[in-house]
């Protein structure tokens, strides 16, 4: 058993082609890690392997995967971390979730997430807050956070979240995993329950690089259930690639000095990889991206409008809660919404509603919108003459649960570094980065839209020299 | 300042309900969030279109052609009341 927890997804993936393994035996080793969490990292956890065995030739080769809640799984309790949709099954499944289930990844698990994604910690969860594997006292970060700490403490070869601001990277780089949030439109969201549908993104979390690789390459695609879905221009490679020869990283000063609220270990760390990136080969320069620093604004108005807009469906009326006073339709509604959602829910319902309303919409959402060009247009400048943007993914190393849940400003700051890329659609990974004071830090590096190729080659080949070491937190 | 008048105006639009305490404290926490926010205002964004999709697609078309729908029974299955083959709800003129 523990054997097979050593394995990365993809050399189980091989062990199970070769027929050393079976992939029923690692359906069960990891059936019964994560049956036995304690890191409340799990709303659903399937009871036996799946009634038709995937082919041990099968592209996933078997290989089980964990599934952020929100994803729709015919059948499976698909609740978003929300008590408003406790217990809802829905009638279909994602199409993110059937084409790794087509491809050899049967379903091991569900796993827990801030309410309807909108949150950085997991403590917004309406199913309790997730534990970081490194130090059971932190958040696991947000709102991926349940996917997350399930890959840091193999209880899940490897598992797929969102990213709406940050939700795949940020708890990535919070629990020493990889997590990839895709080019807008490479992965459909059909069967994701929407936060905001503009930005929101299904991405890989992985133990390695080459395990985002080989997951990502079975999600994408164009869907006719979402046209919003873009085929990807070529197939996703495997990255080999071990120096950085010819490549060109700009540094956004807005988004990685310590003036800025980064963490001086978490600089720290970012530093030190730059260095080896030039050792690597890297071309490393310093370079400006003025409108970033308006990121958090922009998006703290735009997810939230448009999340006001998506979580209209939640009415009690078709599925999910319903808390009724015999008071008619309207007091229906009022009291199911006031029930059924958390407080952060209710926050960002309220601001998006107000962003929305007669006389505001021009001086904050259409406003945010403009600052989304201008984010855009920086990095399109930057991407003339570099290869990537690095930053450090987090400002911080995972804080103490409750160290920020009553200070909504102070949690929004966690998305300082990722929620940019989102606005202006383009993909970024998040890579560990060794540790600070004990705990993960993470490097990101973002490219220009369907640069996937290029962003997983260039991490790979950082990935190889940082040489981070995650087992502790699989103890 | 969001004032007390403003967040019930509001939540009345989002169909919520607060009680008094939550009604207070949205006020001050909508308040401190849109102060930081308002540094958008200091941007000269004068003549900058607005992004509000950032793929630039438009009119992608399928044929107009009839698709099974889920069955009444499975659309109905997850529904709160159910009556006469229709979702039930309360009377909104109640």
């Amino acid at each position: 058993m523990s054997e097979i927890l050593a394995l990365t997804a993809t050399q189980t993936a091989e062990r199970v082609r070769s027929r050393e393994l079976r992939s029923r035996e690692v359906f069960e080793v990891y059936r019964e890690r994560a049956s036995r969490d304690e890191l409340n990292a799990f709303t659903w956890v399937a009871e036996g392997p799946p009634s038709d065995d995937p082919s041990p030739d099968a592209p996933l080769a078997g290989v089980p995967l964990a599934v952020k809640d929100l994803f729709c799984t015919e059948g499976v309790p698909s609740q978003a971390g929300s008590r408003i949709l406790e217990g809802y099954c829905p009638p279909y499944t994602a199409t993110a979730v059937a084409k790794l289930a087509r491809a050899g990844a049967p379903l091991l698990a569900k796993t827990n997430q801030d309410e309807f994604a909108m949150g950085s910690s997991n403590e917004n969860s309406g199913y309790g807050p997730v534990r970081n594997p490194w130090d059971r006292d932190r958040v696991p970060g947000g709102s991926s956070g349940g996917s997350a700490a399930a890959v840091a403490a193999g209880l899940a070869p490897w598992a797929i979240g969102t990213d709406t601001g940050g939700s795949i990277r940020q708890p990535a780089a919070l629990c020493g995993i990889v997590g990839l949030k895709p080019t807008y439109g490479a992965v459909s969201r059909y069967g994701m329950i929407a936060f905001a549908s503009s930005l929101d993104q299904a991405g890989p979390l992985t133990r390695t690089v080459a395990d985002a690789a080989l997951l990502l390459a079975h999600m994408v695609g164009q869907d006719p259930m979402d046209s919003t879905s873009l085929a990807f221009p070529e197939p996703i490679e495997i990255p080999q690639r071990e120096d950085l020869k010819g490549m060109r990283l700009g540094v956004p000063s807005e988004l990685s000095d310590e003036a800025e609220g980064i963490e001086p270990g978490v600089a720290g760390a970012f530093r030190e990889t730059l260095d080896l990136a030039r050792r690597m080969g890297a071309e490393v320069e310093e370079i400006h991206l003025p409108h970033t620093a308006h990121g958090l604004s922009a998006y703290y108005l735009i997810a939230p409008a448009e999340a006001s807009a998506n979580l209209a469906r939640f009415d009690g009326v078709r599925y999910g809660l319903r808390v009724d006073g015999d008071e008619g339709l309207r007091a229906m509604y009022e009291r199911t919404r006031a029930q059924g959602f958390g407080a952060e829910v209710k926050r960002r319902i309220m601001l998006g509603t107000y962003a929305l309303s007669s006389g505001f919409y021009d001086a904050y959402y259409g406003r945010a919108q403009k600052v989304r060009t201008k984010i855009a247009e920086d990095f399109r400048a930057a991407f003339e003459r570099f290869d990537f943007v690095v930053t450090p993914t987090s400002p911080t190393v995972a804080f103490p649960l409750g160290a920020k849940i009553d200070d909504p400003l102070a949690m929004y700051l966690n998305d300082y570094c990722t929620v940019p890329m989102p606005l202006a659609g383009i993909p970024a990974i998040s890579i560990p980065n060794g540790l600070s004071e004990g705990l993960p830090t993470g490097f990101q590096i973002a490219g220009p839209a369907f640069s996937e190729n290029r962003i997983l080659a260039a991490a790979h080949a950082l990935e190889q020299a940082i040489g981070f070491d995650g087992s502790a937190a699989r103890e | 300042m969001i004032s007390r008048e403003q967040v019930l105006h509001v939540a009345a639009l989002a169909r919520l309900e607060l009680s008094g305490e939550e009604v207070d404290r949205m006020a001050r926490e909508l308040s401190g969030i849109l102060d930081h926010i308002e540094k958008i205002s200091e941007l000269d964004l004068e003549d900058v279109p607005p992004t509000s999709h950032v793929l630039d697609l438009s009119n992608v078309l399928r044929p107009d052609e009839p698709r099974p729908s889920l069955p009444r029974d499975v659309a109905l299955a997850q529904a709160p009341e159910v009556a006469a083959d229709g979702f039930e709800v309360p009377s909104p003129g109640a």
